[in-house]
């Protein structure tokens, strides 16, 4: 027999074992994340998936779920507690949207989109940070870091490797690189690694391929961030999902014929 | 030669004899380090950066860490020493031969103002003996030759009950222990409703039973003694004078869970206690309290290591503990599982505090009614209280629960109180009204710090003192946190300079009920308790500062543009805005 948890008064199953976030994609309930991604040991630390159960404030994507919990999700007043987390990922870095290469493609900003964030509210932190461009195919733009450390664990726990690692405490917790000289250049890192592509902002990008999709049609161009089956979507970064499907080689078009 | 069995060195003392010789931890040594520990280069860099206690670039010979704790701290006097050596704060000066910087509350609250220097407490400080200090960096003394009474550390004892009374025979509580055998040792801690000391008030026999019967087959006993609390020392007196009863606390536990391995996990600031502690581990071993076969019984093993932190408060909350035991840095852990079941190495795992576990030798010694005999219903026993600020005798203060706050400042000798703290900065600001109140779980629960206010402070200032020491000592790992604590800070700073609004005072009020609910770990949850505290009770303290008007830009236009005026060595009306 399935065990229920509550998520806004609807019953949802669960298997032992499963955490709130899962039985809730599980049941294509979506809990607004950035550092939790389906396959990785949860994190719990960007704290966007705060829920209250039972009226207490937990994180859905590592708290186990347990019979008779009483969860509430989607309520105007977690969108504004999201909401304000979300401000505060905005001011702590240098986010610059407009002429952000993952713009349309950055989960960070969909989320801020989905949540309709308007302003940072807050006062600009404006921090320095270091950008490594010594690998020959990804660069690392610190500026846009909100250390959810996707990259730290995909790169430990599916790539093999251990090229990443979070540094420093407070607001001067940064990205660091697992190599002897700290650049990435020096790692072991391969474009095929999943740490390559996982990044939810524009903090690891690969060189050479920008703006290969046009903006406007990038992923939350299309999609919303909601929508609970977008992670193989969302993964696929070089070539937009769109693109997957066979094209006809004889198809026409203006430069085509 | 002989094979070399001892496990390596661990990571936190490795890089303290490094910096010990080199002043610093370079990138190069860094890379050494990893290498010679077999561990993650990033880790041991990432190690290096969490800690507040090491440095990527060179300190001076002498390097001194003014406290900036209310209670043992004095910028003025940090400013003085700057000034005589010609030094900037945090800048070490050019010659290599000084550095001054700020470090949080180093535990001499009731030895007035305070400073590490060369990681050594020297207390008492005054304009003179600042002085002194300057003429001796300035000739080349080593600090091992300066006076030897700047560096004598009194225990202030006022009042003593249960605890501090009696005098701790060694092994006597071990004794009892297999008198009546470790299940009757534990139903005794469970009768005398003993809470955990360290301010959450867990009860320590369910604790213990927990771990006893979490499944594994290897356990840990650990004793906290990361105090790090501002206006907290107690521990440092019981280290200092009681630690006999700390280690048989350990040693019955381990008894009862069925551990054979203890650790404390001493904050940097105490390693001047190291080595006595050090000498008291080995006399016990050699007296058969600790080792194989304690008191001679086959099977009773049990031996505890000492690892020693290297500045982080977040290391007092038992699972960031657990990290930097494990040589990492000192990020707390999801929870659950909590550690008594999976903590050290991953295996169920005690972790008390020190006075809890001198407690719990007590009771198995003296009987829980003996215990039970002194405090409320709902909180046994006695709670040892660090007393500091402005009062006549700062010190170490024992009390049955549920002495009122008007009896403690009566005994310290505190006149025209302005408010109290209790706890500390994650603790309770208590003003005049709530002064009958009463030191309890039920009431104003406290680690054991309480720090006194007196009328002609800037209460204020010190709420801000507090808000930095948040952000400062914030590990960083959750958003709300990482960024809420600095947006408070920001806040208060724009605040206490004359430039908020009410606006701002709204601001800070949201930011920090966010904060506190939805953070990670106790820390972010406690961080906005002075501003909360601050704003319900103190609100004519904010409102005093504020400017009547709807709003102030963050930014300060004219502000910023002092730099350039320095540059061009204008100060006249046309150079402002």
């Amino acid at each position: 027999m399935s065990k229920f948890i509550k998520i806004d008064g609807v019953e949802v199953p669960f298997e032992e074992g499963q955490t709130i976030m899962d039985a809730a994609l599980a049941a294509d309930i979506y809990i607004p994340h950035l550092c939790h991604r389906p396959g990785l040991s949860p994190h719990g630390s960007c704290k966007l998936c705060t829920v209250d159960v039972n009226g207490r404030a937990v994180s859905s994507c590592t708290m186990p779920a347990s019979e008779g919990m009483e969860i509430e999700n989607d309520t105007p007043a977690l969108k504004k507690v999201r909401k304000t987390i979300t401000q505060m990922l905005f001011v702590e870095g240098n986010h610059l949207c407009p002429s952000c290469e993952k713009t349309g493609d950055c989960t960070l900003q969909a989320v801020a989109y989905h949540l309709d964030m308007l302003d940072g509210h807050f006062p600009q932190f404006y921090p320095r940070r270091e950008v490594d461009a010594s690998h020959s195919s990804l660069v690392i733009d610190r500026d846009r870091c909100i250390m959810c450390e996707l990259c730290v664990r995909a790169s430990r726990e599916i790539d093999g490797k251990d090229v990443f690692a979070i540094s420093g405490r407070g607001t001067g917790r940064h990205l660091i690189v697992n190599s002897p000289t700290g650049k990435l250049g020096d790692s072991d890192i391969e474009l095929d690694d999943l740490a390559a592509h996982i990044c939810p902002v524009g903090a690891i990008l690969i060189k050479d391929h920008g703006y290969e999709v046009p903006i406007g049609r990038r992923t939350f161009d299309l999609h919303s961030v909601a929508e609970t089956d977008l992670e193989e979507v969302i993964l696929k970064k070089s070539a937009h999902h769109d693109e997957g499907e066979e094209r006809d080689p004889n198809e026409g078009g203006v430069y085509g014929v | 030669m002989t094979m070399n069995t001892q496990p390596p060195e661990h990571l936190l003392h490795v890089m303290h004899a490094h910096q010990e010789e080199h002043r610093f931890i370079s990138d190069q040594a860094v890379n050494s380090i990893a290498e010679k520990l077999k561990l993650p280069r990033a880790q041991v860099e990432a190690v290096r950066e969490f800690y507040a206690f090491f440095h990527s670039k060179p300190r001076g010979t002498y390097d001194l860490l003014f406290s900036n704790c209310t209670s043992c701290g004095s910028p003025s006097l940090m400013r003085q020493l700057c000034e005589l050596l010609h030094v900037t704060a945090d800048k070490t000066r050019s010659d290599g031969a000084v550095s001054i910087g700020e470090t949080s509350c180093i535990g001499m609250c009731d030895h007035g103002a305070s400073l590490l220097v060369n990681g050594r407490p020297l207390h008492s400080l005054d304009g003179s003996r600042i002085e002194a200090i300057a003429k001796l960096i300035e000739a080349a003394t080593p600090v091992e030759q300066w006076p030897a009474e700047w560096f004598e550390i009194n225990n202030h004892i006022h009042r003593s009950d249960l605890l501090l009374k009696e005098s701790f025979t060694p092994g006597a509580a071990l004794h009892a222990v297999e008198a009546g055998g470790a299940d009757a040792a534990l139903e005794k801690i469970r009768f005398s409703d003993l809470r955990g000391r360290g301010g959450a008030g867990f009860s320590t026999a369910q604790k213990w039973q927990f771990c006893r019967e979490a499944a594994g087959d290897t356990r840990y006993v650990i004793c906290n003694a990361d105090e790090g609390e501002p206006g907290t020392f107690k521990d440092r007196v019981l280290l200092t004078s009681y630690a006999d009863a700390v280690f048989e606390g350990m040693a019955l536990c381990g008894r009862i869970i069925g551990a054979r391995q203890g650790y404390i996990y001493l904050r940097a600031e105490y390693r001047y206690l190291l080595d006595r502690l050090e000498n008291r581990l080995a006399e016990r071993r050699e007296a058969g309290l600790l080792g194989e076969k304690i008191l001679g019984i086959e099977g009773f093993d049990f031996d505890i290591e000492i690892v020693v932190g290297a500045g982080a408060y977040i290391c007092g909350e038992e699972s960031a503990l657990i990290e930097s035991l494990e040589e990492k840095p000192g990020n707390p852990r999801i929870r659950p599982p909590f550690p008594v079941t999976h903590g050290y190495m991953g295996k169920p795992t005690v972790v008390n505090n020190v006075e809890t576990l001198a407690a719990a030798a007590a009771i198995v010694l003296h009987g829980e009614r003996w215990f039970r005999g002194a405090g409320t219903w709902q909180s046994r026993g006695t709670k040892i209280l660090s007393v500091s600020g402005d009062c006549a005798r700062p010190g170490i203060y024992e009390y049955p629960f549920g002495v009122s706050i008007n009896d403690i400042l009566k005994d310290c000798g505190a006149v025209q109180v302005q408010a109290v703290q209790v706890g500390g900065p994650s603790g309770r600001l208590v003003d005049p009204s709530h002064f009958d109140h009463h030191i309890a779980f039920e009431d104003l629960a406290t680690g054991g710090s309480l720090m006194i206010f007196h009328h002609s402070r800037n209460l204020l200032e010190v709420i801000r003192n507090f808000t930095c020491f948040f952000t400062h000592e914030s590990c960083g790992f959750c958003t709300p946190c990482r960024v809420g604590t600095a947006l408070l800070k920001n806040g208060m700073d724009k605040v206490a300079s004359g430039h908020g609004t009410a606006h701002d005072l709204d601001e800070l009020k949201a930011t920090a009920a966010l904060v506190s609910r939805r953070s990670h770990c106790g820390l972010g949850m406690t961080a906005p308790n002075p501003i909360r505290d601050g704003l319900k009770y103190f609100p004519e303290l904010f409102e005093a500062r504020l400017l009547h008007q709807e709003m102030e830009p963050e930014f300060n236009l004219d502000a910023s543009l002092e730099e350039a005026r320095q540059l061009t060595h204008r100060d006249d009306a046309e150079a402002h805005l």
